[in-house]
């Protein structure tokens, strides 16, 4: 295939992989931005999105539309709830103490992982997805005939990673409308500006909490839902997102929602792009490189502003 | 004698985001005096000693110490230079015992010298308590004990009688008129009884900039003064 | 004196140990050792300065693949090649000690366990030299010193002993000099540290540096006594190890690291013959250290009994 058309599905890949990462880093940036605690787990719920999704999607009969839809609610609901209960028995009582946190978010992560290699194994497993017809993309070029229009072998995509690509975005933006017109969302945001005003207004910081926690883990297990078709479902599959979503909410600034969606979009389609071009293990090590320098020399993120 | 000057601060200036905190301040202060700071809430004491003892950057200005420029040197240098500062919020080692508190501000670990410092503030029976056991009182004593215990030449002390009893703050009364003379208080204070008892030098800021600097009877009667901050006087 | 005796009796136990176990668990000890000094090693940061790193396995990695690599593709002997070990990752140490310093709290632990990313990363990569997460085996013939050779279980074991309590005891030495009174000091309360005239920077830079190099020693000697140098001790859960081992045996407790490795080592060894999912238990553990037991085993027992414990 010649370089033009090889970019346009580097691109394309990169889309779709920025689309599921904007959904699992907001979940990780809600959960700062809010709780000002730092959930390492949290690629383990996008795990536990994925192997519930192939569960709930293999236990149905029927077209697969049907199992994925039932996956599409029944995955972030368990993610949350787990998410829910960790807040409660265990984040809550070491008073989210920043350092306590992560070490204890460390042993979830493993106790959630364990677990899952115990009931669902070792195998990597593949969902159905509920409609994916092939699109073949035309591409042009000057010939001896002048302008033509032709389809060159291999060059296409699938009407299920288009999609995922709209769903994710009409997710984000529902999102947003929650966060900003609801009044759940108001007290979210309030609890995140000063959480002694937002007790001293009768918030109930400690359910807003674990609400919070419990979303920011139902967004990560979504994600994997949407991406599950694609990617199959394995008990490892926490390490990539967690480390990329980190990046995300560095680059774009802790706690930043916005800066979290600019980045996310920014670092899924480079990722795709550069690891299409380049090996991937080299694109890996700069990448982890420079975040660690930005958060290094630029704490605020790329995008954040500079505290007075 | 000619009096020697052991600080000085020439056009020393800090702004906070466009606000001024401190305003091009000259300030002296002479060998072996007590001088007071005093002024409103948000007058700025507490950024004019911070750039002092280099907790604050300056953002203009000099600070001369013992005839040597400190602008640029790093807090842990001025402090080895011979400052001390204890903190407006009680800063000590809450988790480790009084002597160790001392013996980390001492630099060495001897108990007879710990104890002379604890005997400053009457904790020398509690010496191998843990500090954050101690009352709130009790706490800001040990800090100024640290203080003390480093044989300063320049001891800063950011109101330091914030939380003390009655009976409290005449021991401390006591302990810096025995310190006078010797090393040079630079004293942060609310408490006018505690500044009238004590300071031979009183300067009032305001706003960020001196409104009037003098002994404590001039201050007194400086119509400046009551109008901004004294009162009726 | 006291304090001495305790360490030496601890040193001396493992001496006699070495004599009377059954081969086995003469094995399992020399590797506890082994580790326990790893462990050691991130006691001096996270236990004594409160510098929270999740990044150590790059240091580990540092003296295991500079004394791997010399001793395989350089033909360098084992002392030397140690020795290599132990710059690599005192360089590696310094380096990261003058970038990650810069931050604090929570982005000081993001921005370590990104470095030691980068550093699997690169082992990864460099596969042509590091076969990667195969890794390579040194052969027996090169792991010797003069005429001593370290891979016969016997003198592996003391080999890993000698390592440990040249850990321990400068650690030991360190909790008695101003030195270490200063890195509590600074993990108690910075601010109050630096406004007592100390250099808070200079301080956790040493302790970065310290730390590094004595965690670089334990990869290099992992890597010359049982022969063996993989992509895989450079990973995330070897970082986290560590952490585990030092919060389990009692942070800012000398012999702590010791305790800590060997509960979990054999928790770990009985637990892996009955299920493949061992991890799970390094997830349960963590989780109740950090709800029930903040201070680790030797932690709690100073508390409660032996106030005079290091």
């Amino acid at each position: 295939m010649e370089f033009g058309p090889h970019l346009i599905l580097a691109i394309l890949e990169g889309a779709v992989g920025a689309a599921v990462l904007a959904l699992t880093a907001l979940g990780l940036s809600l959960v700062f931005g809010i709780m000002r605690v730092v959930n390492v787990a949290h690629g383990e719920f996008f795990m536990l999105g994925a192997i519930v999704a192939w569960w709930v999607a293999t236990s149905i009969a029927g077209h697969p539309a049907l199992g994925f839809v039932a996956a599409a609610v029944v995955a972030p609901l368990v993610a949350g709830g787990v998410a829910v209960l960790g807040d409660r028995l265990v984040l809550k009582r070491v008073h989210y103490d920043p350092e306590a946190t992560i070490v204890a978010t460390i042993g979830i992560l493993y106790i959630i992982q364990q677990l899952a290699l115990m009931t669902y194994g070792p195998e990597a497993r593949p969902v159905e997805p509920p409609f994916n017809s092939r699109i073949a993309l035309p591409w042009f070029e000057f010939g001896e005939t002048g302008f033509e229009i032709y389809y060159p072998w291999g060059f296409g995509t699938t009407t299920y990673k288009l999609f995922v690509i709209g769903a994710a975005a009409v997710i984000l933006v529902g999102f947003w409308l929650f966060l900003s017109r609801s009044r759940i969302g108001l007290v979210m945001r309030a609890t995140q500006l000063d959480r002694e005003m937002a007790t001293a207004f009768g918030i109930p910081v400690s359910r807003v909490y674990s609400l919070v926690f419990g979303l920011g883990a139902a967004l990560a297990a979504l994600a994997a839902v949407l991406i599950v078709p694609i990617q199959q479902a394995h008990y490892l599959m926490g390490g990539d997102p967690l480390l990329l979503s980190f990046i995300v909410v560095i680059i774009g600034g802790l706690g930043s929602i916005r800066g979290t969606i600019v980045a996310a979009v920014l670092i899924g389609l480079s990722d795709g792009i550069i690891s299409v071009f380049f090996s991937p293990t080299l694109a890996k090590i700069i990448a982890t490189l420079l975040v660690a320098l930005v958060l290094v020399f630029r704490p605020q993120g790329l995008f954040g502003k500079k505290p007075a | 004698m000619a009096a020697v000057t052991i600080l000085e601060t020439k056009g020393l200036h800090r702004e906070f985001g466009g606000l001024t905190a401190v305003d091009r301040v000259d300030f002296t202060m002479t060998q072996g005096e007590v001088h007071a700071l005093i002024g409103p809430n948000g007058a700025g004491k507490s950024t004019f000693v911070g750039m002092v003892s280099g907790r604050i950057w300056a953002s203009g200005g000099r600070v001369i110490f013992d005839g040597q420029d400190i602008t640029a040197r790093p807090a842990h240098a001025r402090i080895r230079m011979g400052m001390a500062y204890t903190f407006q919020i009680t800063a000590i080692y809450a988790r480790l015992s009084l002597f160790e508190n001392i013996a980390l501000a001492l630099g060495e670990r001897s108990r007879p010298r710990v104890q002379e410092a604890l005997d400053h503030v009457g904790l020398t029976e509690r010496m191998d308590e843990i500090a954050g056991d101690l009352s709130y009182g009790h706490q800001r004593l040990l800090e100024i004990a640290m203080g003390v215990a480093q044989a300063p030449r320049l001891l800063i002390l950011d109101e330091p009688t914030q939380g003390l009893a009655e009976s409290e703050i005449e021991g401390f009364n006591a302990l810096i008129r025995r310190l006078a003379g010797e090393t040079s208080i630079l004293l942060i204070e609310h408490n006018m009884n505690v500044v009238m008892a004590l300071a031979d030098r009183i300067t009032v800021l305001d706003t960020g900039r001196i409104l009037a600097t003098g002994a404590p009877d001039e201050i007194h009667a400086d119509p400046h003064v009551q109008e901004a901050y004294l009162g009726t006087g | 004196m006291k304090v001495l005796g305790l360490h030496l009796g601890l040193l001396a136990l493992l001496a006699v140990l070495g004599m009377i176990l059954p081969a086995y668990h003469q094995g399992n000890l020399s590797r506890i050792m082994v580790l326990a000094t790893y462990a050691v090693g991130y006691n001096v940061m996270f236990g004594y300065t409160g510098l929270l790193s999740l990044g150590h396995a790059m240091f580990f990695g540092a003296g295991m693949y500079g004394l791997g690599l010399a001793m395989q593709h350089g033909g360098v002997g084992a002392v030397p090649a140690f020795g290599i070990g132990l710059v690599s990752a005192a360089v590696l140490s310094a380096v990261v000690a003058v970038l990650a310093l810069r931050t604090i709290g929570v982005a000081f632990m993001i921005v370590t366990l990104m470095f030691s990313q980068a550093a699997f990363l690169s082992a990864l990569y460099f596969g042509e030299w590091t076969r990667g997460d195969e890794g390579f085996v040194l052969a027996q013939q090169i792991r010797r010193v003069g005429e001593v050779d370290l891979s016969n279980p016997v003198t592996r074991y003391y080999a890993a002993l000698l390592l440990f309590s040249v850990a321990l005891l400068l650690t030991m030495r360190m909790t008695q000099v101003r030195f270490g009174h200063v890195l509590v000091a600074v993990r108690e309360n910075e601010e109050r540290t630096r406004m007592l005239g100390y250099s808070v920077w200079s301080h956790k830079f040493w302790a970065v540096v310290i730390s590094g190099t004595i965690s670089g020693a334990a990869g290099a000697a992992y890597a010359l006594l049982f022969g063996y140098v993989g992509a895989s001790f450079v990973s995330v859960p070897y970082s986290i190890f560590p952490l585990l081992w030092v919060l389990l045996g009692g942070a800012g407790t000398t012999i702590g690291p010791f305790v800590g490795t060997l509960f979990m080592f054999y928790l770990i060894d009985y637990l892996s013959g009955l299920t493949t999912a061992y991890m799970l238990v390094v997830g349960i553990v963590l989780v109740l250290l950090t709800l029930f037991a903040r201070a680790g085993l030797m932690g709690e027992i100073r508390k409660r009994w032996v106030p005079w414990l290091p």
